[in-house]
């Protein structure tokens, strides 16, 4: 990976589009973190790359929106939760593909791309979580 | 230095809570602000106070940015200077402690502060995101998250960690509904039951419509001095005698621990510490009940219960109006109303009342020691100060 690439939110979107999760990897105190950013959020350094992260995570919590923002609301109601990646890296996310009924914390989930991109801003991709294969 | 005031406040006003169709923010300011001098009759507002520092979330509900001038202007007070506060809901317990900045500091003797937001014009779904602006934006509204639906997720981790019940977060919302029937400022003035929490549709599960505080107008303000001349204006003063502040990070999935707020922690810990107090010196306090999870969520941060038996407080009735540590009397965010900007210094003001013996039908005999809790956005942000009476 090259050391020039920008530990940016808009790059980590950009390997999304490539359906790639990735993180932040810092080469002094070997935390591994999601958002980029430009330094260690725990020590500082500014040694650091990008890393793929595992897809599979841990459900941590979960809620199911009724009413959502005007952007979300064809899809209501719709499951968000965070899940915990086999790393560490927490994320939040909609969850895709699960009974609401069957949702449960601690079930596995994985992460799956949706590549296309938002017409207008951010024109970001989008990642979300489904039940693990 | 412990316990020692930081400022006094003189006075306070507060308009009406509720849908307040034709009234602009502004409008309300002025309201508020009104009531504030006809409380203190000594003072020359427009002479004697040296700036207004006023909170508001958001510029998206009147289209108003560089509402700071227009707040001095409405309350009358120009060529007063003034500057807007924002920490989305703590915006204006944002401005109280800049109100301490400017007066422990020695710049200004007297100081304005305040809040204000208009909310109720707007639909729901264009509430919901104005809101949820508060959020991260790349990865918490990226993914439809709302606020509801960010208090869902720690009330589904308290659950699962804890034990905590559905029926023991509806309680906060019966007993904050009941203090709401009486205060005549407060939005809602309607006695709520556990069954009918239980059957209100469902906002984000497991959070029902009646777990959920209100989208309201409203505006609130007080007026603050240097302690040593707080007894020229009034003769009960209320001192504030600790202040402190919590920041965390923005996104709630980057917190360790999804059943506690950090911030609240610190910025409770840096308050006690000033005050020279313990959680058990608390007579009386309002804290950010945004959703019923959060109150509870609040007995266990604010330490006056352990962490986890927040629902047990409630159900145990020590935070009742009759209870050993009465908490939102006012009605909270959940009846009082939560006009976001407003709400930080609306807490000052029903402790204000309280420990000056003006809180009427609600009043709490022999209080002395008050606590407000004011969160921002999922706890990012945590503002507490603590009070004595005069």
């Amino acid at each position: 990976m090259s050391e020039i690439t920008p530990f940016t939110i808009e790059q980590f979107y950009k390997f999304i589009g490539e359906r790639k999760l990735m993180g932040v990897k810092c080469n002094k105190c070997g935390l591994i973190f999601v958002p980029p950013r430009l330094m260690c959020p725990k020590c500082l350094s500014r040694n650091l790359s990008w890393t793929q992260l595992s897809n599979k995570g841990r459900l941590l919590t979960y809620t199911i929106i009724y009413v959502a923002p005007e952007e979300f609301q064809s899809m209501v109601p719709y499951a968000l939760g965070i899940i915990e990646l086999e790393n560490g890296v927490r994320l939040p996310g909609i969850i895709r593909n699960v009974k609401h009924e069957d949702l449960k914390v601690g079930m596995e989930l994985e992460i799956d791309f949706d590549t296309t991109i938002s017409s207008t801003w951010p024109q970001w991709p989008r990642y979300f979580f489904k039940p693990s294969q | 230095m412990k316990g020692k005031p930081l400022a006094a406040i003189i006075s306070a006003g507060l308009s009406k809570f509720g849908k307040r169709k034709g009234f602009s923010g502004r409008e309300l300011f002025a309201e508020a602000a009104l009531e504030a001098f006809e409380r203190c009759s000594n003072l020359d507002p427009r002479k004697d106070i040296k700036m207004l520092i006023v909170g508001n979330m958001s510029e998206s509900f009147e289209h108003q940015c560089h509402s700071a001038p227009i707040m001095s202007d409405w309350a009358g007070l120009l060529p007063t200077p003034a500057v807007r506060t924002e920490v989305a809901c703590a915006s204006s317990a944002a401005a109280i402690r800049y109100g301490l900045f400017a007066i422990c500091s020695g710049m200004y003797d007297i100081v304005m502060v305040g809040g204000f937001e208009k909310m109720t014009d707007r639909a729901t779904s264009e509430a919901t995101e104005y809101l949820a602006m508060a959020a991260d934006y790349p990865f918490e509204q990226w993914n439809g998250a709302t606020f509801p639906g960010l208090f869902a997720l720690m009330a589904t981790a308290h659950m699962h960690k804890y034990g905590t019940t559905e029926e023991q977060m509806a309680l906060v919302a019966v007993k904050n509904h009941h203090n709401g029937t009486l205060n005549p400022k407060a939005h809602m003035q309607k006695e709520v039951t556990v069954e009918r929490v239980l059957s209100s549709r469902i906002i984000a599960k497991p959070l029902k419509l009646y777990d959920c505080s209100l989208i309201s107008d409203g505006a609130s303000c007080a007026i603050l001095t240097k302690p040593e001349i707080a007894k020229k204006y009034v003769d009960t003063p209320v001192y504030i005698i600790g202040s402190g502040h919590g920041t965390d990070a923005i996104g709630l999935y980057e917190r360790d621990d999804l059943t506690s707020l950090k911030a609240t922690k610190i910025a409770a810990k840096e308050a006690y510490e000033m005050a020279g107090l313990t959680p058990q010196d608390i007579d009386i306090a309002e804290v950010h009940d945004c959703f019923t999870i959060a109150e509870i969520m609040a007995y266990e941060d604010l330490g006056f219960c352990k962490p986890g038996e927040g629902g047990k407080f409630i159900e145990s009735g020590a935070p009742m109006l009759d209870g050993e540590l009465p908490i939102n009397t006012s009605g909270g965010l959940k009846a009082k109303g939560h006009p976001v900007g407003a709400t930080g210094v609306a807490q000052l003001y029903e402790i204000f009342l309280q420990l000056t013996g003006q809180a009427d039908k609600r009043q709490i005999d022999g209080c002395e020691i008050g606590l407000t809790q004011n969160l921002g956005g999922s706890g990012a942000t945590c503002i507490v100060h603590i009070y004595r009476r005069g």
